[in-house]
Formats: C-alpha cells, structure tokens, sequence
C-alpha cells in the first residue's frame, strides 16, 4: 500500500490543476451565460459568421437587410 | 378570416375579431394581433432569423406598436455617444444595454444574431439571466442609434446603461461565490475518498501509519474549503454579533468552525476522532444553496434597472436658442429642456409652454393623461402624449420624485423583516440550548474527572453541530427555488414560500393582472359595403389625433389610411376628419349619427348602448351616409384566469378583487372568473386598506399585481406576485414574479410551497431526533467517534436527498412549437 504515499498527493496535483482551470474559466466569464451557447449548435451554417474582427470579408455575400 | 381562435403568430395573444393583419413569414401568411407584432415578425423572418420561432419556449412580448426609429436619435450622435460609452481598443466603443422582453435563451440568440449580422459590430454578449447585452462596434461603420433600432426592431426594447456599476459588482458577487462553490465541492470529493478507508479501516483494522497519513492529507485538503468557501459565513456571522443580534450565520460558523478545530487537533495529536468529511460537505450544500438564492436575486432585478427602465438617459436640452442631445445625468437645475411628443421625461421640472399631456399612471396609476399648462408640475419618467413641451428643470438625479420611491423601494427590499427574522430567533434558541448543555457537560466532568471535561464537551459540541438542522430549510427552499424556476415563477425572497404555504386569501389587482392590461379592438361589425380592415384604417387615421386612452387600441390594429384633414376633436365625445373623400366621424353613437343627413341608418351590430354597465365600450364609426362600422373594446380577461381562480379556491384560498376601476368593469370581470368579492374605485391607500383590515381579522394574504399602483398593496401583502410584464417598481416589491406572464402555474405554486414545509417540518423532526438521540450518549461519552462521524454525515445527507424530492416530478408542458403541428392556413 506504500504506493498511496505517491498516488494521493499525485491525485491531489490533479485537482489542484482542475480548480486552477475552473477559476481561470470562471474569470474568463465561462459561467456567465448556461443557457444561451446550448442555441447556437441547432442553427445552420449556411450564412457566414459574425463579421471579422476589422474588416468584414469582401468576398462574403450580401449582409441581410 | 383567420381560424378562431388561433393565436398571434408572434406574441401568442388571441387576435381580436375583425383584425385581419398578416404577417408575411416563410412564404406564408401568418395570422398576428397587431401591426407592431407584424413588423416584428417580419423583420425577424426576413432577416433570416426565423428560427427564433422554433427555439422559443415562451411567446414573445406583444409589440402593441410599430417600432419607432426617432426614439434613438439622440444615439446617432458622435458627441453623445462618446460621452455615453466606454473607450475600446483600435477605436471602437462598447456599451451595455438593458433589454426589456429578454424572456429565454432563444430571446437572446435572436438579440445577438440580429446585431451580429450588422457591420461595424465587432462583440456582442447577451445574458439572459440579467438581461443585458455587452455591445463593442466600430463608430465608424455603424452608429449606436442604428443598433438600437435593430434591436427594437426584433421586439427586444433597449434600454442603454451609461454607468453600470452595480451589474459588475452583482457580476464578481456571483463569480466569488462560484469559485467558493467549486473549492468546497472538489474539497468534499476528495475527502470524502479519503474517509472511505478511514472508516472501513475502523472496522477492519489499518496501518496505524497509513491512518494518520490519510487524515493529515483529508486535513490539507479541508483547510481551503474550511477558510475560503466558508468565508461568507464567517462574515455574515460577524456581522450580526457586531450589531448584537443572532443570524442563522453564527451557529452554522460556530459548527464548522468546532468541528474543524476539534478535526485539526486530533489530527495532528493522532489521538480522538476527525469530522473533516461533515465539515467539507457541510460547507458545499449551504454554499450550494445560498448560491442557488443568489442567482434567483440577481434574476429578479435590481431597483436601479428600475430606475433605468423608467427614465430616459438621453433629454433634449435648449441653451441660447439652441437645441442639443445631452446626457440626463448632466441636466441641471435650472435648465431648459423640450420634450417631444412620445418622450418620457428626463427630469422633475415645471412646464414653461406648450400644451402637452402627460400620462402619470406610473406614479398615480390614473390611466388619463392629464393636462399640463404652463406652470404645472411635471415629474421625471413620466410620458408626454401631446404636442411637445418646454419645461424648466427644478429636480435633477436623486433628488426627484420618482427617485424618491425607488429610494424608498430599495430601503424597505434591504431591510425585509418578516420570516428572516423567525428563522434567526430559532438559530438564536438553538445556539443558547447548545451552550447551555456544553457548559453543564463541562461542569459535570469536570466534577467527575477533569481530564477529559474538554473533550467530552467537545463532542458535544461537535456531535450536536447543527449541520442538518442548518440544512433543514434552506437545502428545501433551493430546491422549490430552481423546481420553480424551470416552470418561469422567479422567487426573489425564499421566505415567500413559507408563506405562501400558509396563505388563506388572494387579493387580486384586475387591469393587467387578471386582464391583460391592454384596451382593444375585440370586436369589428360593419354595415353596408364596408370592410373590417378598411373601417379599421380609417379609425386609426382618425384617432391619430388623439391622446384619449382609447385612441391607443386603434394604433396597432390596422395600418392607418393616411392623415385625416379637417380635423377636429370633440372633448367628450369624438373626433371628426376628412379621409379619401369622406367626412367621418368616430365617437359615441349620437355624436356620429349626428353627421348623418336622411333616411334611416342600418344598425351595424345588435350593439348594446355604450357603458350599459358590462364594462366593455362600443366606439361608432359613421359618415354622411349613416353609420359604416362600431368596433367593441375591451381589455380581454386572461384566458387561464378563470382556471387558476378555481383551483386556488380547491386549495382553500378564495379570490377577491381590488380594483381602482368602475364597479361595472369590475363586476364583469369578477363574475366571469367566479369570484364573489370585489371592490371597486380603490386608490392604492384604500387597497393597503383592505389588505389591513384581512390581516387584523388574522388571515395570510396573497397579493397579485403588476403596476406602480400596486406598489403599496404589493409591499404590505404577506406574499407579493408580481407580474412579468407589469411596471418594473411592481416587481421589486414582489416576492414571487411570473416571468411567462401567465396565471397558469400560481395553483401548483401552491400546491409545491405546502409541500415545501411539509418537507422542511420533516428535516426538522429528524434532525432534532437525530441530535436529541446522540446528545446524550455524546455527553456521556458512549458514542463511538466513528459512528459519530457517520451519524453527523448520514443525517445532512438524509435532509438533502428529502429535499430533491421538491425539484423532480415538475417539468413545464411545452407549448406547440411553430411550425410543427401548423398546417398553412387559407387567407
């Protein structure tokens, strides 16, 4: 059972890394909006996405009236 | 004609008979209420967003008017809005914008599809849990006033946040408490793995060094959930012993701070027994649940967005001649401001010209606009209906009117006495019981044999720690929280619930709670070779002109025929105007058969006279040929209301109305929902009144209502609803909102609050046996340390599991989704 002695404080390296990303995620705003992201896989892509950063794509069809 | 019955397409109201308005959706015509609601939907479909209609899984708000692009012409101003936004970087500026009608997910898709698909808009985020959206563009391509009209135009009111503070301050709150959440949840796994084999270790036998190592690591890992996630306690707990009352905060601080103490000593002496695995768990299940309240509080609404629903940011200011938008918060005493018509205004002020009426009923609840001559006072968030005015500002920010109320809202939410307080006075009964036997243990052994007086009253105090008993009400009041959550029924103050599970009576407001709130066409009849929808323009041309309450049921019902000439209002009676070639006149029967010139008229409808005490009003429309149409108007009972009355009635909680309205109307009302009691002609004083004179005779009232004239009722009824849809003050003196608007679930709220204390009474009785049985065989020394630890976790676990029975077994019905079960319908 000596093993413990290594595996617990392993385990424990694990879950200090998994709070460490679920703070990080938590300030990144992650946990804002539950709700509204679960939408978006039902919609078709066949419109592009929203605009680029700086310039919208020339090459992108007409913007929607 | 539309199938009866069938509802609008957009906002799931019944269509009034006589209106034909379709809206064109998909390459078919669909059926809608009104022209604001067409507008919406095309403008929706059209903008290839119509699968918003798929994913909605309540209706949308009813639009009542077409949108109205001036609104936000103060927006498209470079200087205005620079002053209004904040700075990005390469740039671009960012708002936040409070969104009135962001009811669901689906809602904010849509809200952050329609403004994604413009140029310029560089970020959008919408949360549907506070209803703002976070918009960053580029001032270059696109102004802020075109957003906001893209987002008006999609049903979705703006209302622009200049300094929004107290959002980012409800923002890190609900973060901290999250990541407090995740400590003490992946604290109490851990230890929990680490307390299987201590106990089976107990049992079995187990390495004496293996033991020890396994409670040190089960110590190291408690530490930061002991001291972080537990700090809110800590601090609640000091609060109230620094204002010398008792919280439920000081016991429960008290437990865990014992227990932990008591853990880390024997741990580290190796000796006794270690209770790491009931103070981890305890932790998370009360931070689980205050998280779980915290979230419903923020949903609710805070009394600033209120304020910011109400009032406007933007006034229109006049110095030297000249007229410039300004920010409302720069407006001074003194200053000169012009409000348009259809403006809301921006501060208190006194009117210098122009001949406007204002409609008041958000401060007074009277529904007529009232005349306001040069020298009368105007108030802040108030609505010019007529021509435009000049007011001189005499009350600026916190200092009018309006602002005085939403101070003394915000007062009276922060203090809320009632049930808070009977919770502390047991915790406080409890804790002093506790001390008292831990002091007479003490004495005893210390009598007996002083060496072990200290660790006998330790495990008193340890095996007495009131975790379960901490646990009993609110692991049950999270759990009825978020069951009725689900169903759209917002608990803003979880003590409601007890409440309402021992409410006898039901007070209800009639105009917008049982009603709709909304005076309309219910009804066109015509004569001769006129058409309902032709009748319908020429009324909504005609009533254009005027600012009469019932001139608003005509404005969305029919486009209009274009602008009357020649008009003419007569006070009292109608309007008259000349329209495609004709002379005609709306108003009472007499005054438009008046016009008429020979013969007899044919009577339109069996139409009973107008006010003949039924609450409903025929409005006539005639021309020199006689009479051509009357339209019947009323404000339309909610359809489940009659349900929902009965099956309060089946739960023992008999119905009565108090209303500020004409007897007549509210005898209709009350007849047609089988309610016995009612009154009628009630200022809001006179409904504390009768809410008062219930409570004397000892009973627990209920209060439903949605305006600012319920207020008062709302605030010192026993249980406060508010409506969905209803004035935003209503809903912060509310305990309970129903998002969806609908009456439909008020009965199994009920049903579930009863058995919400039938739950809690449970969690009581046991965890008091529970503590009952081992106080005495703790003080005495009999339990063994392990079945102590056992018996403190089994008995929070027990509550818990009691208590998720109230979340299962109450999934809402779906309503019928578009266009699943719709076949296309023929014009």
């Amino acid at each position: 059972m000596e093993i413990l002695y290594v595996m617990i404080p392993l385990g424990l390296v694990l879950v200090a890394f998994g709070l460490w990303a679920f703070f990080w995620a938590t300030g990144d705003g992650q946990f804002d909006d539950l709700d509204s992201p679960g939408w978006s896989v039902l919609e078709d892509d066949t419109r592009p996405g929203p605009p680029a950063d700086t310039k919208p794509d020339p090459t992108s069809p007409e913007e929607q009236k | 004609m539309s199938a009866p019955g069938a509802p609008c397409f957009h906002c799931g109201e019944p269509i009034p008979r006589g209106v034909e308005v379709r809206a064109r959706v998909a390459d078919r015509d669909e059926p809608v209420c009104c022209h604001g609601c067409k507008a919406v939907a095309e403008f929706i479909t059209g903008a290839g967003l119509g699968d918003y209609y798929r994913y909605r899984d309540t209706s949308s708000s009813r639009a009542d008017e077409p949108p109205r692009p001036d609104r936000w012409a103060a927006y498209d101003r470079p200087e205005l809005v620079e002053r209004l936004t904040r700075a990005e970087p390469d740039g671009a500026r960012s708002i936040t914008v409070l969104l009135e009608g962001l009811r669901c997910a689906a809602c904010s898709w849509l809200a952050d599809k329609a403004l994604s698909l413009q140029s310029g808009v560089l970020d959008v985020s919408v949360n549907p849990a506070t209803a703002r959206a976070r918009l960053v563009w580029d001032p270059g391509k696109v102004r802020l006033g075109d957003l906001l009209r893209v987002l008006e135009h999609v049903g979705l009111r703006p209302h622009p946040l200049a300094g929004e503070h107290s959002e980012q301050v409800a923002l890190l709150e609900r973060r901290s408490a999250l990541k407090r959440l995740a400590v003490a949840g992946f604290g109490n796994m851990q230890v929990m793995m680490f307390a299987v084999p201590l106990y089976f270790g107990e049992a079995r036998g187990m390495d004496a060094d293996m033991r020890e190592y396994m409670r040190l690591v089960s110590m190291l890992v408690s530490i930061p959930v002991a001291l972080y996630s537990g700090w809110p306690f800590y601090q609640g707990a000091w609060h109230a012993l620094r204002a010398r009352s008792v919280s439920m905060d000081v016991p429960v601080s008290i437990g865990i701070v014992l227990a932990f103490v008591a853990s880390v000593w024997n741990a580290l002496t190796g000796r006794g027994e270690v209770y790491f695995d009931s103070v981890t768990m305890f932790v998370f299940f009360l931070g689980l649940g205050r998280y779980v309240e915290m979230i419903a509080r923020h949903r609710a609404g805070s009394v600033a967005d209120a304020l910011a629903r109400l009032a406007p940011a933007t006034a229109r200011r006049v110095r030297s001649g000249v007229a410039e938008d300004v920010q409302a918060v720069e407006l001074a005493i003194g200053d000169e401001l012009i409000v348009r018509s259809g403006e809301v205004l921006a501060a208190d002020g006194l009117v210098l010209g122009g001949e406007g009426r204002v409609d008041e009923s958000m401060l007074t609840g009277e529904s007529t606009a009232v005349a306001k001559p040069p020298g009368a006072r105007v108030h802040q968030g108030t609505h010019n209906l007529g021509a435009p005015l000049r007011v001189q500002v005499t009350a600026v920010a916190g200092n009018t009117v309006l602002s005085g109320i939403v101070a003394l809202l915000e007062r009276a939410q922060a203090e809320r006495p009632r049930l808070a307080r009977a919770a502390d006075r047991a915790a406080a009964w409890f804790l002093s019981r506790i001390l008292v036997g831990a002091a007479i243990v003490f004495a005893v052994w210390w009598y007996v044999d002083p060496s072990r007086a200290f660790s006998a009253t330790l495990a008193v105090l340890v095996v007495t720690c009131p975790c379960a008993l901490s646990l009993a009400t609110p692991t049950a009041l999270a759990a009825t929280t978020a069951a009725l959550a689900r169903r759209g029924i917002l608990v803003a103050h979880t003590d409601a619930i007890e409440m309402l599970s021992k409410a006898t009576h039901v007070l209800w407001d009639k105009t917008g709670t049982l009603t709709r709130g909304l005076v309309r066409v219910e009804d066109v009849r015509t004569c001769g070779a006129v058409t309902a929808s032709q009748a319908l323009a020429w009324a909504g041309s005609l009533e254009q002109l005027s600012e009469h309450p019932i001139a608003r049921a005509f404005a969305g019902s029919a486009a209009p025929a274009g602008p009357a000439s020649e008009a003419v209002v007569h006070a009292g009676q109608g309007l008259e105007g000349r329209l495609d070639g004709r002379r005609l006149r709306i108003g009472t029967r007499a005054y438009t058969e008046a016009l008429y010139t020979g013969g007899s008229t044919a009577d339109p409808a069996p139409a009973p006279a107008e006010g003949d005490g039924t609450g409903e009003s025929w409005v006539y429309l005639g021309d020199a040929s006689g009479l051509l149409a009357a339209f019947r108007l009323t404000d339309p009972l909610r359809p489940e209301a009659q349900d929902c009355v009965a099956g309060l009635a089946a739960l023992g909680l008999p119905s009565e109305i108090v209303s500020g309205d004409e007897a007549s109307a509210v005898a209709r009302i009350a007849a047609r929902c089988g309610i016995e009691r009612h009154s009628a002609r009630l200022a809001p004083q006179d409904k504390l009144g009768r809410l008062k004179a219930l409570q004397a005779g000892g009973t627990v009232v209920v209060a439903v209502g949605d305006g600012i004239n319920d207020a008062p009722l709302l605030r010192g009824a026993d249980v406060a609803i508010a409506m969905g849809r209803g004035s935003a003050l209503a809903q912060t003196s509310a305990d309970l909102i129903l998002v969806r608007d609908s009456l439909e679930d008020l009965p199994h709220t009920v049903d579930l609050a009863r058995r919400t204390q039938r739950v809690i009474r449970q969690n009581l009785t046991w965890s008091i046996a529970y503590n009952l049985a081992a106080l005495p065989l703790a003080a005495l020394g009999y339990v063994p340390p392990w079945l102590a630890a056992i018996g403190m976790s089994l008995s929070s676990v027990v509550v818990v599991l009691n208590a998720m029975r109230l979340s299962r077994g109450s999934t809402p019905q779906r309503r019928p989704q578009w266009p699943a079960a719709r076949e296309p319908e023929t014009a």
